[in-house]
């Protein structure tokens, strides 16, 4: 039993067929990769996971509740959280600001009239926010416009705001899309290191095959919206159908 | 624990300080001096300065902090006069039960046009606000003559109720018997100061909006609000609800206006429709721009100059600019009039135009970027002397 369960869900814009009966299964505590050319679909199935879009048909279940018709704010309150292939973060507040407001929202749910109280006197947000901050190592940067930060600094405050909510699923959209190699390679370390600490579930979306095979657990390849493909790493490597997803009629 | 910073109790005092003195400051020039028109230290004006505080800090709460552009606010100001000026009507002239109403009615009025303005974002909002505006407006100026008693504006009558006032009590809008238009004169020397006690309750309530402001703005709301501000989606996404949010702050801002528009009714009682119309609003808008959005203390300003401009601006008419040019030779004094009098007198609008184009071009940060530049500057020149003293002791 997968922790997310998605079933013979299809998905049509107008005449397109982005989604054509998709199966998933993410197993509770693993790194699960969806990979895929272009245009396979991928962005598509993970909007449909947080209630971005809603499925034509089919059923998205998580932990056991369905997914389909639930608005974003209350699916992240059930314990999903997502980065986003470009940093979605607030970046007219500070940094510290940026990890603070995850943090309420996880204690105070989707909406408390706090309007007299004090950010400051909240010593247990505080606590949770500044440790997450250390875990991605931007506590010196806590001041910081978080605007002015580099991309990868941008990145790791947008998943630190995701992982302080403790999430139970967590949803990276090309995490290290437009990043330096040496931003990739401590994104791979932070990530691996969370998912050993914390055992968080996580589904990835990626285009970084590096970044695939050093991560993933268990790999699922989508192409034209379909899964063709849904295997452990090793075996994915070479797999017919995957190269020829990929190469296409190049291949025949 | 502290309920306000350190900082922030004396931004309070700093106001504090100003209103209470403000009959001295406002009033610089002697009562004979050719200067004395640019005096503002008398009670109608002063009354008007903090009546609009009142309202930009409301509106700066919604504004300054989600971004949100309401260009509706006069519809909760002219409501809240309307409220007030019925409780005069039917109570009697005691001010505070024509004010707890005039804060609810603006309440649940702007809780009714927040639930379906909110509904969209961005120009839409600012449109939907608007719409609903005129069309209160338009309301009260004709259907709903029996409740606004349409273009003559609602004021009392000797033939009204008023079942709660005394054949004591006086007969003009007061506080517990002691009247709103009592002014106290100071005499000193050629200065003449005036304290009027309707000044002071608007003050009163003034330093108690400002306060509840500062709470607002250093609170996990005020910080949802100013995160809604910059990224909807995060919020989204970070299980926030956006829309109880913005309409909360929609409606204590709807409420801000309606205490002033109460006020503005208890030092003057009647209430017109006009009060309500689009340029009202606009005029919000601008003060808060003006001032600078989003700071405490902008708005404030913002509303002082700008009513500054509007009452003594437009008291310069030609006359009094032929009076200060009359030692120039008569041709060149008649064309230095008609190049000025296009500013003043009628004119007050195009150098507030000018003024508001230059501030939103050169300090975008409004009036309170202006002063905050003056002050680094004051500091980097004292800096300047300290690096230059510490150049003597030898660095390490």
């Amino acid at each position: 039993m997968g922790i997310l369960e998605v079933k013979n869900v299809n998905k049509s814009f107008g005449g397109l067929k982005a989604l054509q009966n998709v199966n998933l299964d993410i197993e509770e505590g693993k790194i699960h990769a969806i990979i895929g050319p272009n245009g396979a679909g991928k962005s598509t199935l993970l909007n449909c996971f947080v209630g971005k879009l809603v499925p034509d048909t089919g059923t998205v279940m998580f932990d056991g509740d369905s997914l389909l018709g639930i608005k974003p704010y209350e699916i992240n309150q059930m314990g999903v959280s997502r980065v986003f292939q470009t940093p979605e973060i607030f970046s007219e507040l500070s940094v510290w600001e940026n990890t603070l407001i995850p943090c309420f929202a996880k204690r105070d749910g989707a909406f408390t009239l706090n309007a007299l109280g004090n950010v400051a006197d909240n010593k247990d947000v505080a606590e949770r926010a500044e440790q997450m901050l250390v875990d991605v190592d931007l506590i010196d940067k806590r001041d910081m416009l978080a605007s002015s930060m580099s991309r990868g600094d941008k990145r790791r405050l947008e998943m630190a705001m995701c992982l302080s909510q403790n999430p139970k699923l967590l949803l990276l959209d090309e995490p290290t899309a437009g990043m330096a190699r040496a931003d990739t390679e401590s994104t791979i370390e932070l990530l691996k290191t969370i998912q050993e600490k914390l055992k968080i579930t996580m589904a990835i979306i990626e285009h970084d095959m590096g970044v695939v095979f050093s991560l993933a657990q268990k790999i699922s390849v989508l192409a034209q919206g379909t899964v063709i493909v849904e295997d452990l790493p090793e075996n994915i490597k070479g797999h017919p159908k995957v190269k020829e997803a990929y190469l296409g009629e190049a291949q025949v | 624990m502290k309920s306000i910073s350190n900082a922030d109790m004396r931004t309070l005092m700093f106001v504090a300080i100003i209103t209470i003195l403000a009959p001295f400051i406002m009033n610089p020039f002697p009562t004979e001096s050719a200067l004395a028109q640019f005096n503002a230290g008398y009670p109608d004006l002063m009354q008007r300065f903090i009546i609009f505080g009142i309202l930009a800090i409301g509106f700066n709460i919604l504004f300054g902090l989600t971004g949100y552009l309401s260009f509706g606010h006069a519809a909760f100001l002219g409501v809240g006069s309307y409220a007030a000026v019925w409780m005069f009507k039917l109570l009697g002239y005691g001010i505070l039960p024509g004010l707890v109403l005039s804060v609810i009615v603006a309440g649940i009025f702007s809780l009714l046009i927040g639930f379906i303005s909110l509904r969209r974002s961005g120009i839409y909002f600012s449109i939907l606000t608007l719409a609903f505006a005129q069309m209160s407006f338009a309301l009260a100026y004709s259907v709903l003559t029996p409740l606004t008693n349409g273009e003559t504006g609602l004021q009392v009558y000797a033939d009204d109720p008023q079942f709660l006032q005394s054949a004591t009590a006086p007969n003009v809008p007061h506080l517990f018997g002691m009247k709103m238009n009592d002014t106290f004169s100071l005499n000193m020397g050629p200065w003449d100061f005036q304290f009027n006690f309707g000044y002071y309750i608007c003050a009163i309530f003034m330093l108690i909006a400002f306060y509840l402001s500062i709470r607002i703005f250093r609170s996990p709301f005020g910080m949802m609000l100013r995160a809604v501000k910059t990224n909807q989606t995060r919020l989204n996404y970070t299980g926030i609800n956006t829309r109880p949010y913005t309409l909360a702050a929609f409606v204590i801002s709807g409420m801000y206006a309606g205490l002033a528009g109460g006020l503005m009714a208890s030092m003057d009682p009647l209430a017109g429709a006009e009060r309500m119309q689009w340029t009202a609003s606009g005029e919000i808008v601008l003060m808060t721009i003006l001032g600078g959005t989003g700071t405490l203390l902008g708005p404030v300003m913002g509303a002082g100059f700008i009513k500054y401009f509007e009452n003594i601006f437009s008291k310069i008419n030609e006359t009094v600019l032929h009076g200060w040019f009359a030692w120039m030779p008569d041709g060149l004094e008649n064309a230095i009039v008609w190049v000025l009098h296009l500013f003043t007198g009628k004119g007050w609008h195009l150098t507030l135009g000018i003024l508001f184009m230059a501030i939103v071009i050169f300090l975008p940060g409004g009036l309170m970027e202006g002063s905050n530049r003056i002050a680094n500057w004051w500091k980097r020149r004292k800096g300047g002397d300290n690096a230059s003293d510490a150049t003597a002791t030898p660095a390490e």
